[in-house]
This record gives structure tokens, C-alpha cells and sequence, in this order.
């Protein structure tokens, strides 16, 4: 390093050196550009996207549930607005502390919480409680913990309770219906969410809406057939039997007869589809769809309708039932008594087993078998109803004689209460089959003959009878009506055969019989009381519940009053009627 | 003196009113322009930044006014004057970061500022003008192109702040004052061979200085290798910063309208990852302008460094222009991508007090080189 030098590097300083610092300057600048070029044009796609994968967030407008309607528009089910809590359990880690303030206004257990949150850390969604009451739930917010949010939801209320819980059934957590007609008309019922992109920041508040996809569409209004007035009615009588006489179940069936709405279905035992505690199969259970019997001499009518159908028996042919019992194939078809000759209708008072099988077996299988699956035996019911039974009703090729002999009596096949309120709602419809259904009707049904009006006609003045006080239902009169109807007491199945001692009790029937408008049926499992005939158990819940109902619905009476009871009569009749 | 070359002007070429006051006050026009440019479309971006908060722009636009007023008043002192007190200057600096280390104040984690009870700033930033100063001041007594032991003591003299600020930690300044220092060096006309040398001993002790770094320094250099690697972590900053850049394409989504900066998802947007908003907000376009800025800027720096007329001023004109494009590129490769996150601000862009003061004050140096040379006759 020489003086020289010196002198030339300071005189000189444009050299290699200087070159070498603008080279610098310019890599330093084209690396940029090239870095700014790289992401901004060639990666500027992924990387957009990227960005609005950040900041776009898809959210979900909730949408209510339709409500469930009686026929008159009192609100079976509804929706009311909760909200649920849920938590970003990466977001509330850091502010651990402040989770006792959360579990307290939350109602929840501070351990549980921490739990909660600490094993789903990796999770970005948990729920912390849902369907919290709205006020409830504003004030976990208020509290301002980052990472807790709310989701509004709608939760199902049933003001009927138990009274309708049965018909409506319920909905899951998630407002998906899981029994009932919440089940059976999920789809119509269910609100269809809508979704819109909104903008968010780092911390998931929303900033903005940017676009509608699609709109939140609420579910349809479901009007029911129900006449919730009825239904309380019907469910209060059956209830009140079902305690009285200490039974295992009941149910009880209103259908109107001339369009097949069924208005009023109640079972015992119940639940409160708004407790779901009291969600067990065996008392959620719709027992008047799901549950089959044996219906004894509830099914007489319709073999006699039958036969009369056919032309083998008018309603005063004689029949000798001497002497009180019958064999055939080493079985014992036995009556309560020796009735002697008697004509068909007196088969049906009386409810003679013996006369009701001579009947049935003067038929071809086959012919019976038309008539009954013609009444709906065997066969779903139109209604719709989730889980319901088709009964039992065999092929008649495989019937021998003693099958078609204890059918007449209703042993060998087996319905569910609501066919047999379709079949005996056929009867008061001039024999015309109309769809049970649970939809409010607008305009007449399309029915299906099963047989011809003079046949019904003959069968009601027959089944009249039966309410007389020579019949076995007398207990089913309605003061001011005319009544028709059939009791049934069969012994129930157990291993090996027939219960000695467990009954079911049941009784069928329709009002007025001048202009039929309502088919009721009770069916009355294992009364364990004193009583267990259908005439002295179900005949009275019929009763009262036809009573009731024929009032409510003011339909003017067509019977004869005891003249002594200018009382009952003034009870009896709606006065809207009267005038 | 002034007036000599006022004198000398008006006779060259005919002069405006606006150049005879600038030259009057020690002013350099272009350079002048260009701060002034670059500062007002940094707090533009600054406004949108902040989440359109304009009370950070007013006091960015008081510590610019505060920083021209350093710039002038830097202008008046002749380089000579300069040059008698840099190693005092130096040596108060280095007092200072010794205080820091300390008394100072403990911010984000690092003991980086001094409290004076009037205004509490980094010595760091003073040492930023020292120690070029203070190499200019040296080499401009020794022969050049340096012998060894003159780089030794260069050396050590650019190490020991180097450190001190190296521990306090502010690994990002202490990159930068080792890098103005070695421009010194590199200026003052080193042979390639030493160059070379220096490179691969430099390569050679990489795992040495790996070994001394703390955890998170190592896991910025890690997740700059790959920064998928930590999404939530250690990357999400320049994730976040390259999807910025990135999907404000050619021309950008407009002012106060990027995702990524107004939603919260950029982080330290005002402050170091401000070139992220700029290129989101204004597209390719803006940042080819910024640059464009800087170039004006540095350039000038260069060309007043080229016309200086002695060591000591050519090589402190070099190194702060150089230093200044160093910022540029550190941060700019940081927030792009390119370089590891260390925590430097772009300069006179990002929100921040005493860079932007000792920023303006070396450029007051500038000009005072430029405009107190003694002119030869041309």
C-alpha cells in the first residue's frame, strides 16, 4: 500500500469499486421488483385467494321451523328463538382465568368447562350450552371473553304437553323431527337455512355482509286435522280410565267420519315432549298407530257386514246358536250363555261367538278376506304416521277352518286402534272408505266403496242395538243421540296361549246414527280393576268423549231424551244449537 | 464563501429564486423533493394502516417536521466541524448504549430505550450516524486502501456497538450498524482478496453465531426457510404479509380497502410490515413507485458522495446512502419474503419516532457535504 496508490484510489474513486456499488444497488433493487412481480402478477390467484379464504366466511342465517296447527289454528308446536353458547377454543386459552365468571353466568360447572375447552383445543367449534335462554346468553357476551360466541337456533315448545305429545311427537337438539308428525312431515315443517358471505376480521367479528347466497326460507305451517278441544277431552277421559282401572295402556281414537280426519288420538301412558327426560320408548311410543291387538268382538260387525254384503244373511235371519258352544278341529267356541235361535242382529247384542262362526264359516275365505282388507285390515292406514303397524291379516290361502272361525270373534288377526276407527268410520260412511289422515282437509276426499250403502245402513240400525239396554255396551249411550257401536274384551297373548286373566277392553262406535259424523274407538290394555269387559271399561270413556265431542262440535241430536231429565238435556245440547 | 458560489452559479447557468434560497439555507433540491415525496406517500399508506386513524398521521407529519428540523439544522454544520467531533459523538453513543444496558427501558422484551424524563429514545439510532461518522473520521487519517491493522481497529470499532445493541436485543439494528460499518469499509478501497476472505470466514463462523442466538431469533431464521412450517406461530406473519403483497396484483384494492390490513389479519401494519399495505392497497404499481422514491433518494446520496472532495466526506456520504438502500432492501426482503423477520422499519415510511429524526439528520449531513464543497474552477 504505497503512497501512490493512495493517491490514485482518492483521485480516482470511479473504478471497479464504484461499479461494484451500483451493481449492488441495482441487484438489490431488480431483486425486488422481481419479489414484487413474483407475488403480485404470477402468484397474485393463489394468493387473492388465499386472502379472501381469510377474510370471507360463509354464514348461516337460521331459519325457524314451521308450526304445527290444530284445525282451527291453535299452535300444537312452535319455534321459539335460543341461542347456544359455543366457544374458539384456541381463542379462550389465554383468558383461562376468566372462566369462572363464564361458568357462573352460563349455569355451568367451571370444571366441566375446562375440560370442555382443553380437549378440544385443536377444535375451532365447540359448544358450551345449548338453547340457552336469549337473555341468558346476551349476558355470557357481555362478559367479553374473546372466543365465545352465540349461534341462534330455535328450539320446538309444545303447549299441549302430554295431551298432544303423541300426535306432534318432537325434534332433536338440531330441530330435526325424530317421532310424530315432526317426524312424519320433517320436510314440509323444516326451515331451510340460508347463507350469506360476510367479511370478518382476525378475531371472527363480523365487519360486513358482502353477498346474499341464498335466502333463509323458514318451514310451512303444518294445519293439522286435530281438534285440539276434542283432543283434551279425549285425552282427559282416557286418562282418567286408565287410572281408574289401573291399566297398562290405553288409547283412544276420534276419526270424522266423512272425511277420515282423525281429531282427537291420545295414549296412556304420555309424555311432555317439552321434558326430555320423559323421552322413553314406552311412553313416547304412539300406541294407537304403532301398538297391534287382537280385537275380539269389536271385528263381529264387520264379518256380519260381510255376510250381509254377499247376500248370505239379512239383519233378521235366524241363527241357532244352541246349545252355547261349538267344536270344530277339536277347539271350543264357547258363548256366555245359551242364546237359542236368534236372528243376526241378536248375535251382535248379545255378541255371540257361536252365531258370529257360523257366519264367518258360511263365507268363502276369500270373500272375507275382501271384506276385511276392504275396511283397511292389514294394511297401513293413509296417515302417514311414522311407525305405524299394518296389523295382521293373512293371506286366506293359508287359513283353515278354525282360522276363519276365530276371526269372526276377532282372534287370529290382529289391528291397530286406528284401523279399527277407519273400519268402523267406513261403516257410518255409507260404507265408503275415505283415507285416514292427519291434514286438515280443504275439500272432500276421493273414498273407496267397500260395501254398499244398505249394507252400512243395516249394520248401524243393527249395531243400535247393541247401546240398548238388552246389549252389551249399554254403558256407551249418549243422552240425545242415537249411538251404534260394538264392545270387544279379548284375553291378551302369552307364551304358550291366552291370558286366563289379563284383558284388553275395547270399544267401537260412531254417532249420531241418523247422520254419522264421528267413529270413535277405545281400546283399554289389562284393566286390573273389578272390570274388564269392553261395555263396562271402555264403553263409558266412549261415552263421554262422543258426548263431548258431538257438543263441541254442535251437532244437533237426533235421539230420544228420557223425559225425567229436562237437566241433562240443557247440559246436553250446546245452546248455540238450541237457540 | 457562500457567496462565492453563489456567484459562481449565476454566472453558469441562470438560477430560480427557489434554487438561490435553497442554496442559501445548505439545501439539496432533489434530495429535498425526494424525502418530502417519500414521507407524505408513507403517511398516506400510514393513514390507512392505523385503521384510518389520522390522529397517528398528524404526529408521524410532527416527528417529520421534527426530522426536517434536524436536516436543516445538520446542513449548517460544515463537514470539517463534523469530522472534530465524531469520535466524540461515538463515544458519547457508545456511553449511552452502556447506560441503556443499564438503566433502560424494558420494551416488548428488549431493553432498548433511554429515558431522559423530556423524551425517551433508542441510543441505538444514534449510533446509527456515529459510527459512519466515526469510521469516516478514521480512515480519512490513514492511507488508503487500509492496512490490516487499520481494518482491525475499524473492526473493533464497529463491533463494540454492534454488540452492545447485539444484546440488548435488537438484532435488526445491530445488522445495520454492522453493515454501515462494513460499507465504510468496503469504500475506503479494500483489495477483493480481503473481501473474499472475509466472506468465507464469515461462512465459516454461521454455525458459531447460530449457536449465540436466542430461540426466537433461530425460529424467524427457521420459519423463513420455510414458514408453512408454523402457520399459527412463527410464520404467520409473513404468511400473512405475502398473501398482502400477493393478491393486491398490479394495481391493487384500493386505499383503506385491504383485506388483509384493515381486517386485522397483517400484523405490526404501521409500524414494520408497512410495505405489506403498500403493496396490497396500491398494487405493483405503488410499490414500483416506492422504489422509484428511494432510488431518487439514494441516488442523489451517491452522486453528492461521487462529487465529494475529501475521504472523510465521500465516505460518509457513501455509507449513509447506502446504508439507507440496505434498509430499504432488509426490510422490504423481510416483509416480502426474501430475508428473514428481523424488526426493521422502512424507512421514513413506518410509524416510529427516532429513526425518522436520525434518518432526516444524516441526510442534513448530505447536504452539508454537498453544498459546502469548495468548487474548483471547471
Amino acid at each position: 500500500m504505497s503512497r501512490r496508490s493512495k493517491k490514485q484510489a482518492a483521485a480516482a474513486p470511479v473504478g471497479w469499486r464504484a461499479f461494484m456499488v451500483l451493481a449492488g444497488l441495482f441487484v438489490g433493487a431488480a431483486l425486488l421488483v422481481y419479489r414484487a412481480v413474483d407475488l403480485q402478477v404470477f402468484d397474485d390467484g393463489f394468493l387473492s385467494r388465499q386472502g379472501d379464504a381469510r377474510h370471507l366466511r360463509v354464514a348461516r342465517l337460521s331459519a325457524h321451523r314451521g308450526p304445527i296447527l290444530d284445525r282451527h289454528g291453535e299452535p300444537l308446536a312452535v319455534s321459539t328463538p335460543v341461542d347456544s353458547l359455543w366457544a374458539n377454543p384456541g381463542e379462550v386459552t389465554p383468558e383461562i382465568d376468566r372462566l369462572a365468571e363464564v361458568a357462573q353466568v352460563a349455569s355451568v360447572s367451571q370444571d366441566w368447562l375446562a375440560r370442555r375447552l382443553s380437549s378440544n383445543v385443536n377444535r375451532e367449534f365447540v359448544y358450551l350450552r345449548r338453547h340457552m335462554p336469549p337473555n341468558d346468553a346476551a349476558r355470557v357476551l357481555r362478559l367479553k371473553v374473546p372466543g365465545i360466541y352465540t349461534q341462534r337456533e330455535y328450539r320446538r315448545y309444545y303447549p299441549g304437553g302430554e295431551v298432544t305429545g303423541h300426535l306432534v311427537g318432537f325434534t332433536d337438539i338440531d330441530d330435526h323431527g325424530q317421532e310424530g308428525l315432526e317426524l312424519a312431515y320433517d320436510e314440509w315443517l323444516r326451515g331451510h337455512p340460508g347463507a350469506k358471505r360476510v367479511m370478518r376480521d382476525r378475531l371472527g367479528h363480523t365487519i360486513a355482509d358482502v353477498e346474499s347466497i341464498r335466502v333463509a326460507r323458514p318451514g310451512q305451517t303444518l294445519e293439522t286435522s286435530i281438534d285440539l278441544r276434542i283432543q283434551y277431552l279425549a285425552y282427559r277421559e282416557l286418562k282418567r280410565a286408565y287410572l281408574d282401572h289401573r291399566a297398562v295402556s290405553a288409547s283412544v281414537v276420534v276419526i270424522d267420519v266423512d272425511s277420515g280426519e282423525v281429531l282427537a288420538l291420545a295414549n296412556q301412558p304420555s309424555f311432555n315432549p317439552n321434558k326430555r327426560e320423559d323421552y322413553e320408548a314406552r311412553r313416547y311410543r304412539n300406541r294407537a298407530a304403532t301398538d297391534i291387538f287382537e280385537p275380539g268382538s269389536a271385528l263381529k260387525p264387520l264379518i256380519v257386514a260381510s255376510a250381509i254384503e254377499h247376500g248370505l244373511y239379512e239383519p233378521h235371519t235366524v241363527i241357532d246358536t244352541a246349545p252355547g258352544y261349538m267344536r270344530i278341529g277339536g277347539w271350543l267356541i264357547e258363548d256366555a250363555r245359551d242364546f237359542g235361535a236368534i236372528d243376526v242382529t241378536t248375535v251382535l247384542t248379545k255378541s255371540s261367538n257361536v252365531g258370529a262362526t257360523k257366519i264367518a264359516l258360511s263365507l268363502e275365505s276369500g270373500q272375507l278376506w275382501s271384506t276385511l282388507a276392504g275396511f283397511g285390515l292389514g294394511n297401513v292406514t293413509a296417515s302417514g304416521f311414522p311407525g305405524e303397524s299394518a296389523g295382521l291379516l293373512n293371506d286366506p290361502v293359508h287359513w283353515r277352518p278354525i282360522t276363519q272361525a276365530t276371526i269372526a270373534y276377532g282372534y287370529g288377526l290382529s289391528v291397530t286402534p286406528l284401523q279399527l276407527a277407519q273400519a268402523y268410520a267406513t261403516l257410518a260412511a255409507d260404507g265408503v272408505r275415505y283415507p285416514v289422515t292427519f291434514q286438515k282437509l280443504e275439500s272432500s276426499p276421493v273414498g273407496q266403496r267397500v260395501v254398499s250403502p244398505q249394507t252400512a245402513q243395516a249394520m248401524l240400525s243393527m249395531l243400535e242395538t247393541v247401546i240398548s239396554p238388552e246389549g252389551t255396551g249399554q254403558l256407551a249411550a249418549v243422552p240425545g243421540y242415537r249411538v251404534a257401536g260394538k264392545t270387544g274384551t279379548s284375553k291378551k297373548t302369552e307364551a304358550g296361549g291366552y291370558a286366563d286373566d289379563r284383558y284388553r277392553s275395547v270399544f267401537a262406535g260412531v254417532a249420531p246414527v241418523s247422520d254419522p259424523q264421528l267413529a270413535i274407538v277405545v281400546v283399554i290394555d289389562e284393566p286390573r280393576g273389578r272390570d274388564y269387559y269392553g261395555g263396562d271399561v271402555a264403553a263409558p270413556v266412549f261415552a263421554s268423549v262422543m258426548s263431548g265431542a258431538l257438543r263441541l262440535l254442535a251437532v244437533p241430536p237426533d235421539g230420544v231424551l228420557p223425559p225425567a231429565s229436562g237437566e241433562i238435556l240443557q247440559a246436553a245440547i250446546d245452546p248455540a244449537v238450541v237457540q | 464563501m457562500i457567496f462565492d458560489e453563489a456567484r459562481q452559479f449565476r454566472e453558469t447557468r441562470p438560477l430560480g429564486l427557489i434554487a438561490r434560497t435553497l442554496r442559501t439555507l445548505h439545501l439539496d433540491g432533489p434530495l429535498l423533493v425526494g424525502l418530502i415525496a417519500l414521507a407524505c406517500l408513507g403517511m398516506v399508506i400510514l393513514y390507512s394502516a392505523a385503521g384510518q386513524d389520522g390522529d397517528i398521521v398528524v404526529r408521524q407529519a410532527v416527528r417529520f417536521g421534527a426530522g426536517l428540523a434536524a436536516m436543516f439544522l445538520l446542513a449548517q454544520v460544515p463537514p470539517h466541524f463534523l469530522r472534530l467531533w465524531a469520535p466524540y459523538f461515538y463515544f458519547l453513543a457508545l456511553v449511552l448504549l452502556l447506560l441503556v444496558i443499564v438503566t433502560g427501558d424494558v420494551g416488548k422484551g428488549a431493553q432498548r430505550w433511554l429515558d431522559l424524563g423530556l423524551i425517551r429514545f433508542q441510543p441505538s439510532e444514534i449510533m446509527k450516524i456515529a459510527l459512519p461518522l466515526m469510521a469516516a473520521w478514521y480512515l480519512h487519517q490513514r492511507s488508503l486502501p487500509p492496512g490490516l491493522l487499520t481494518i482491525i481497529v475499524l473492526t473493533i470499532m464497529v463491533i463494540t456497538p454492534v454488540v452492545l445493541i447485539g444484546i440488548q436485543p435488537d438484532l435488526g439494528t445491530a445488522l445495520l450498524i454492522a453493515s454501515s460499518g462494513a460499507i465504510v469499509v468496503l469504500l475506503a478501497g479494500v483489495s477483493l482478496r480481503f473481501i473474499a476472505v472475509c466472506s468465507g470466514l464469515g461462512l465459516a463462523l454461521a454455525p458459531a453465531l447460530w449457536l449465540t442466538m436466542k430461540d426466537y431469533q433461530r425460529s424467524r431464521v427457521l420459519t423463513f426457510l420455510d414458514p408453512e412450517s408454523d402457520p399459527l406461530g412463527a410464520g404467520y406473519h409473513i404468511i400473512q404479509s405475502k398473501i398482502a403483497i400477493g393478491s393486491g396484483g398490479v394495481f391493487g384494492k384500493g386505499w383503506n380497502n385491504g383485506s388483509q390490513a384493515q381486517l386485522e389479519f397483517l400484523p405490526e401494519r404501521s409500524t414494520d410490515f408497512i410495505f405489506a399495505v403498500l403493496g396490497e392497497e396500491f398494487g405493483l404499481l405503488g410499490l414500483l413507485t416506492l422504489l422509484v422514491l428511494y432510488l431518487v433518494i439514494v441516488g442523489r446520496g451517491l452522486w453528492i458522495a461521487s462529487q465529494a472532495q475529501n475521504t472523510f466526506s465521500r465516505l460518509l456520504a457513501g455509507a449513509i446512502s447506502l446504508t439507507f438502500f440496505v434498509y430499504l432492501i432488509v426490510n422490504a426482503g423481510m416483509v416480502s419474503g426474501l430475508l428473514p423477520v428481523v424488526g426493521v422499519p422502512l424507512p421514513l415510511v413506518s410509524y416510529g419516532g427516532t429513526s425518522m429524526v436520525t434518518l432526516m439528520a444524516a441526510f442534513g449531513i448530505l447536504m452539508s457535504i454537498h453544498t459546502n464543497r469548495k468548487l474548483l474552477s471547471t
